[in-house]
């Protein structure tokens, strides 16, 4: 007999159940944590101008006292290896703990989560209204969802506009209906997109497209502290009854009142054990232990806890001093050197760059009296919010001299080419390339750059 | 799509084009099921085993993944509708490059237009002064003339320094405005033959040098002061040049394409065409103009470095 087996598959919506407690707690905190930062940093003035903004049309990107040039990219790079190497660090400690507790796809799912449940109702209400189809009072509420939803999504796509056009520009602009065709762009398509994958999407997000999601389970060792249920305690499940023939004292912890399931915002049951849908949120642990407080037993059926200790059945003190193991105290010494490497590049950071470059029209030319002449191009960038005065000097070959203008204005935040011309007596050298090297010095900021060229003397 | 003579590869194109993409909706559908095998699949199994134990377990593909495959072989359809794709077909919104590049440059025109109105109104003279203009006017000459006259304007060999007063064609700011809108085309011809004997060239080049009062022989000199007549139709008589024809002036002691008797000698023999390419086409008539007071400026404000805008 053959059957057809279909390899497609609808989503199963997911209706999780409100979940109260310190799990839970710690989430919320995160959520107004990184939200307030997200929604509110746009706002902080600094000076004249946005405390952070990233100017693409400009090329400057302000972090409050920081003026960041295309050139500083490296921060950037730095910043990504030390988001990578705490998420190395973190998982390995506690597993998945940024899924859970940070991760933008969770904590606006948590926001619209929020908003779903004070508008439909919880889990057993939602799946009623589903059931009952279209009813008037359905219709109203979750018109009343999809607007809530929306006005949140939009006002999110808003604020991460506002981080590259100023955002009281962005809300004149909005006010009066004036938004420019990219800005109208970004904030649909991010406001579209948090609608989506928050409100629709959730755990899809997690499950089909996050590369993470897939690579940070291959960094839990036995070690890990994870989402566990304690299978030796909890089994044989059974909800204790007075029937005759039932031997209650023979049961497990566990009721199978099946509540880590529906609380659960991927769908799965955590009592199969460690799976690569699990967020590590830690819902499941919060709805047991209110369960295991019901039925007065002690708290803990399902909790942070690593295979080596459910194996062995340690003590927290014996498994949390597994925490420093080598791998986790490589990890926490790559993060914090590379933290303060580039901790300290910034703060010794001149505010001024200059690149050198050759004319690219003439190597040398030769003038009054004989002398050598070569001319450079420099491109001085002012990363700071004063006027500079540069004084430019060079030196290298004995007799080399600046020929032209010495000093120049800069403009705050501004990069300008400055031509030079540097001369060198008659036989000062002989032909060939002479390594030279330009001193750039600001005297109101006492920045000071040294950068290296070649002087040519030709034959 | 014109660059093919032949009707292959536009219709070889098409062709690919379409079917991979008929290829892409069949493969979608042939691959949505496969017949389970034996008994039941209540495991989550295909019910297909290998070795005795080896299972192949069915972990579905979710539908909106499918969704979104259709979505975009929908989006390449409608693609090939309405740009170029299909062989010499132009889609019907008619985009092309060269449209898309002009409709940027317009663009860009209107927006900066303006600024450039506002520069109209000022007169030369003051416009050579003013920091804005000549802000715009150092960013013109960077991207456009510092590849020959140097970044300080100060040319080199072959390449006229534009920071003296000595102009081939006149420094007014109307010549300087002809010069970079049409070009230039300086013309020296091979004189050799006019001159006469390879002596004769020599002594036309030790006077051409006595005219600047640079080393010469005197002698020499004096025997080709009498064949400098040829030289004279364009030079001038007392070899001071004539912008008219950009003959350039030979008593200042500003050499342009190399300094002494070989080098004048090697002039007069083999002669040369200098160009100056036009830029009427590529800045517009406002930008010009911005640019020519931003060289103008070099020879009536004095050094090129030493403006501080």
């Amino acid at each position: 007999m053959t059957q057809e087996i279909f390899l497609y598959q609808a989503q199963q919506k997911i209706y999780p159940r409100s979940v109260g407690g310190v799990f839970a707690r710690w989430r919320w905190g995160f959520v107004w944590l990184t939200q307030l930062l997200f929604y509110g940093l746009p706002w902080v003035p600094w000076g004249d101008r946005q405390a952070v903004l990233f100017d693409i049309a400009q090329r400057r990107f302000y972090i409050f006292k920081l003026v960041l040039y295309p050139q500083d990219f490296i921060y950037l790079t730095a910043l990504l290896v030390i988001s990578a190497l705490s998420l190395f660090l973190f998982t390995a400690v506690a597993g998945r703990l940024w899924c859970g507790y940070t991760c933008p796809q969770t904590v606006y799912t948590e926001m619209f989560m929020w908003l779903e449940r004070h508008i439909e109702g919880d889990r057993m209400a939602r799946m009623r209204r589903d059931a009952a189809g279209w009813t008037w009072g359905n219709v109203a509420r979750k018109s009343g969802k999809h607007a809530a939803w929306l006005l949140l999504a939009f006002w999110t796509g808003f604020s991460f506009v506002g981080y590259f056009t100023p955002i009281h520009v962005l809300w004149h602009e909005l006010t009066q209906f004036g938004l420019g065709s990219y800005e109208s762009f970004w904030v649909v398509f991010y406001g579209f997109a948090t609608y989506g994958n928050a409100g629709f999407m959730r755990e899809q997000v997690c499950k089909y497209m996050c590369p993470y999601a897939r690579f940070q389970s291959a960094m839990f060792d036995r070690d890990t502290l994870i989402v566990s249920y304690d299978r030796a305690r909890g089994e044989p499940r059974g909800a204790p009854t007075h029937k005759v023939g039932v031997d209650n004292a023979a049961l497990g912890d566990c009721v199978d009142c099946d509540l880590c399931v529906h609380v659960c915002p991927t769908g799965i049951d955590i009592r199969k054990g460690l799976q690569y849908e699990c967020i590590g949120c830690g819902a499941c642990a919060d709805v047991c232990d209110t369960v295991m407080d019901k039925v007065q037993r002690p708290r803990g059926l399902v909790r942070y806890a690593t295979e080596n200790a459910m194996e062995g059945g340690w003590t927290t003190a014996q498994m949390l001093r597994r925490v420093f193991r080598p791998r986790v105290l490589i990890y926490t010494a790559l993060l914090w050197s590379l933290i303060g490497v580039v901790g300290l590049s910034l703060w010794l950071r001149t505010p001024l760059h200059v690149d050198v470059e050759r004319d690219r029209s003439s190597l040398a030319r030769i003038v009054e009296g004989g002398r050598i002449e070569n001319v450079y191009r420099l491109q001085v960038m002012n990363a700071s919010e004063a006027v500079d005065h540069v004084h430019i000097s060079v030196s290298g070959i004995p007799g080399l001299a600046l020929a032209s203008n010495a000093d120049f204005v800069i403009e705050k935040a501004q990069s300008r080419w400055v031509p030079v011309r540097v001369q060198l007596p008659y036989d000062g050298a002989p032909p060939g390339s002479h390594p030279i090297t330009f001193e750039i010095t600001e005297p109101d900021s006492g920045a000071k750059v040294m950068e290296k060229s070649v002087f040519l003397v030709p034959r | 799509m014109s660059d093919f003579t032949s009707n292959f590869w536009p219709i070889f194109i098409t062709a690919t084009t379409l079917l991979g993409i008929a290829a892409c909706l069949v493969l979608l559908y042939v691959t949505s099921k496969t017949s389970a095998h034996g008994e039941g699949t209540d495991d989550g199994s295909t019910g297909h085993v290998w070795d005795g134990d080896l299972r192949e377990m069915n972990n579905p593909l979710p539908l909106w993944w499918v969704g979104l495959f259709v979505i975009s072989i929908v989006f390449s359809l409608a693609y090939l509708v309405l740009y170029p794709g299909l062989g010499r077909y132009a889609g019907s919104l008619g985009w092309t490059q060269d449209g898309h590049y002009t409709a940027e440059v317009q663009a860009i025109d209107t927006a900066t237009a303006p600024v450039y109105a506002a520069f109209a109104a000022i007169p030369f003279a003051a416009l050579s002064r003013d920091p804005q203009a000549q802000a715009i006017g150092e960013r013109l000459y960077m991207n456009n003339c510092a590849q020959c006259h140097a970044s300080d304007a100060r040319g080199s060999k072959g390449f006229p320094n534009l920071t003296d007063s000595d102009w081939l064609h006149g420094g007014t700011p109307e010549k300087i405005i002809e010069t970079l809108t049409l070009g230039r085309n300086g013309q020296m011809p091979a004189m050799a033959a006019a001159i006469g004997a390879p002596q004769d060239v020599k002594n036309v080049a030790n006077y051409v040098m006595s005219l600047s009062n640079s080393p010469y022989d005197s002698v020499s000199a004096g025997l080709g002061k009498a064949k400098f007549g040829v030289c004279a139709a364009c030079h001038g008589a007392d070899g001071k040049g004539n912008m008219a024809l950009g003959a350039p002036n030979l008593t200042d002691g500003i050499w342009l394409h190399g300094y002494g008797v070989n080098a004048i000698t090697e002039m007069v023999n083999k002669g040369k065409v200098n160009q100056m390419p036009p830029h009427g086409n590529r800045l517009t008539e406002a930008q010009i103009r911005v640019l020519a007071s931003y060289v103008w400026a070099f020879s009536n404000h004095g050094d090129a470095s030493a403006v501080s805008p």
